[in-house]
């Protein structure tokens, strides 16, 4: 299958600071491949780098055919093949819910306001909310918030889903809503990088499990291999430890 | 000392004669002081640094020295220069009202770019990076995250600014403009009496700025309606 992300020898620096060394990773279309690791080992600043929040210092980027360089263009093609979803939400807090869904496909896909709607509507009730569509952002709980996050990302059809820890600023209680979510979007085959902690959704829905630690890709395996029996030293410390309770 | 209550009553309206001229200067001088200020902001908040650097030095001159020495300035030092007299701007600079315009939009433009950076920088960071993230232009991004979240967080300063701007109007009396002060000073002039009339320009004022005050109460409420919790 073609492979919609290819990052090849990237390397970020923030400074001296290496965040990033000789990352190589290949994404076919419809994967779904978990990105974990200790924090700091530079999970987010990768996912980051695929839709260029953050600019890679050296190596490639394709994502979608296209090569992500300082060509602003390029860079806005790609952005609107690739959703994300923040691990705070970041829903405009001054839009309702259906502002928030209908403002990309307006402004960038040029859509007439009435079908920006309908689809918007669309990804609401997949995100099990309808009725929250005229709420602000700050009427709604955190796992409400989350899922319009990931509606408001849809809206835009998007080849691919980036997800930077997406429940790990919500209550536990609501962690289970967004992951169902995540789940059903994994079953109807969208492509998705997801950096989390939720090593049970990892172990259901991953293809791929790419293990980072220091700046480097440690270990890509599949779930079974890696929680049966991880092959890297590092990678069997990170998982007693967030295994351990 | 006598004091007399009937001569405060007496003398408001006369006051209020100059109301107009005072509310004039102010709205005048807030809309050219606003639209200068978004320039200068654009100009700070530039990456060109020599776009950057005549912004500070505007923002460091005009709040840097008095408003009234910069009236003076404008009203009583340029038309020393026989360029100046003989410039197309001078219709213009020999007017008091224009002088006193044109120094109170230069001095609050200084004051209100500052306030709307502090409401830039202000935004968080991550509803522009979701903009991004969404595909939005740098325009479009700035037009509909960054500012109108930036707004809102500059409104109580600026209604600060505002109330400042009012009092800022008195000056203007000090080039001849009868606005309310300077109706105040010619009743005082031939009634002998500051202390009553001073106080009568003061209700006046206070009731003014309790107007400013309540409508951007008001402008506030509505702007953060997204806030509430219902």
């Amino acid at each position: 299958m073609a492979d919609i992300i290819v990052l090849e020898k990237m390397n970020k620096f923030y400074g001296t600071y290496h965040a990033l060394k000789d990352v190589n990773l290949s994404i076919s279309k419809g994967e779904k491949v978990v990105v974990c690791g200790p924090s700091g080992s530079g999970k987010s600043t990768m996912i980051r780098c695929i839709n260029r929040l953050e600019e890679h210092n050296s190596g490639r980027i394709v994502v979608a055919g296209e090569e992500l360089t300082d060509d602003e263009k390029k860079i806005d093609l790609v952005r609107r093949e690739v959703g994300m979803v923040f691990q705070s939400f970041n829903l405009f807090p001054h839009m309702t819910v259906l502002e928030n869904l209908t403002l990309a496909p307006r402004l960038v896909r040029k859509m007439a306001t009435a079908e920006a709607e309908a689809i918007a509507m669309k990804y609401l009730t997949r995100v099990r909310i309808p009725d929250q569509a005229h709420k602000y952002p700050s009427q709604l709980s955190g796992g409400q918030q989350q899922r319009v996050a990931i509606a408001r990302a849809l809206c835009m059809n998007p080849e691919v889903m980036l997800f930077d820890e997406p429940t790990s600023a919500l209550d536990p209680e609501m962690i289970s809503e967004v992951l169902d979510v995540m789940t059903d979007l994994a079953r109807e085959g969208m492509t998705m990088v997801c950096v989390t902690h939720e090593m049970g959704f990892a172990r259901s829905v991953a293809d791929r499990i790419v293990f980072m630690d220091q700046g480097e890709i440690v270990e890509v395996s599949t779930p079974a291999e890696f929680f049966a029996a991880p092959r890297s030293e590092r990678a069997r410390t990170f998982l007693g430890q967030i295994l351990a309770h | 000392m006598s004091f007399d209550l009937s001569l405060i009553a007496s003398s408001l309206p006369k006051i209020l004669q100059g109301l107009g001229l005072t509310l004039n200067l102010l709205v005048v001088s807030t809309l050219f002081g606003l639209v200068l200020a978004v320039g200068i902001l654009l100009m700070r908040l530039s990456r060109r640094s020599w776009l950057v650097w005549p912004a500070k030095a505007y923002i460091y001159f005009f709040r840097g020295t008095p408003l009234l020495v910069q009236l003076f300035i404008i009203y009583h030092g340029l038309p020393q220069f026989g360029f100046i007299r003989q410039s197309v701007l001078w219709p213009i600079l020999r007017e008091p009202y224009w002088c006193s315009v044109i120094a109170l939009s230069l001095n609050t433009a200084a004051y209100v770019s500052e306030i709307l950076r502090g409401g830039v920088l202000g935004v968080d960071k991550g509803f522009v990076e979701a903009g991004k993230a969404l595909g939005l232009s740098k325009f479009q991004r700035t037009t509909r995250i960054t500012a109108p979240l930036a707004v809102r967080l500059a409104l109580p300063a600026y209604s600060n600014e505002i109330v400042s701007m009012l009092k800022s109007t008195a000056l203007a009396s000090t080039v001849t403009l009868m606005e309310m002060t300077g109706v105040a000073r010619t009743i005082v002039a031939d009634t002998f009496a500051p202390y009553e009339i001073f106080i009568a320009a003061t209700i006046i004022y206070l009731v003014l700025v309790w107007i400013i005050q309540t409508g951007f109460t008001l402008i506030e409420t509505y702007a953060n309606r997204h806030v509430r919790k219902t």
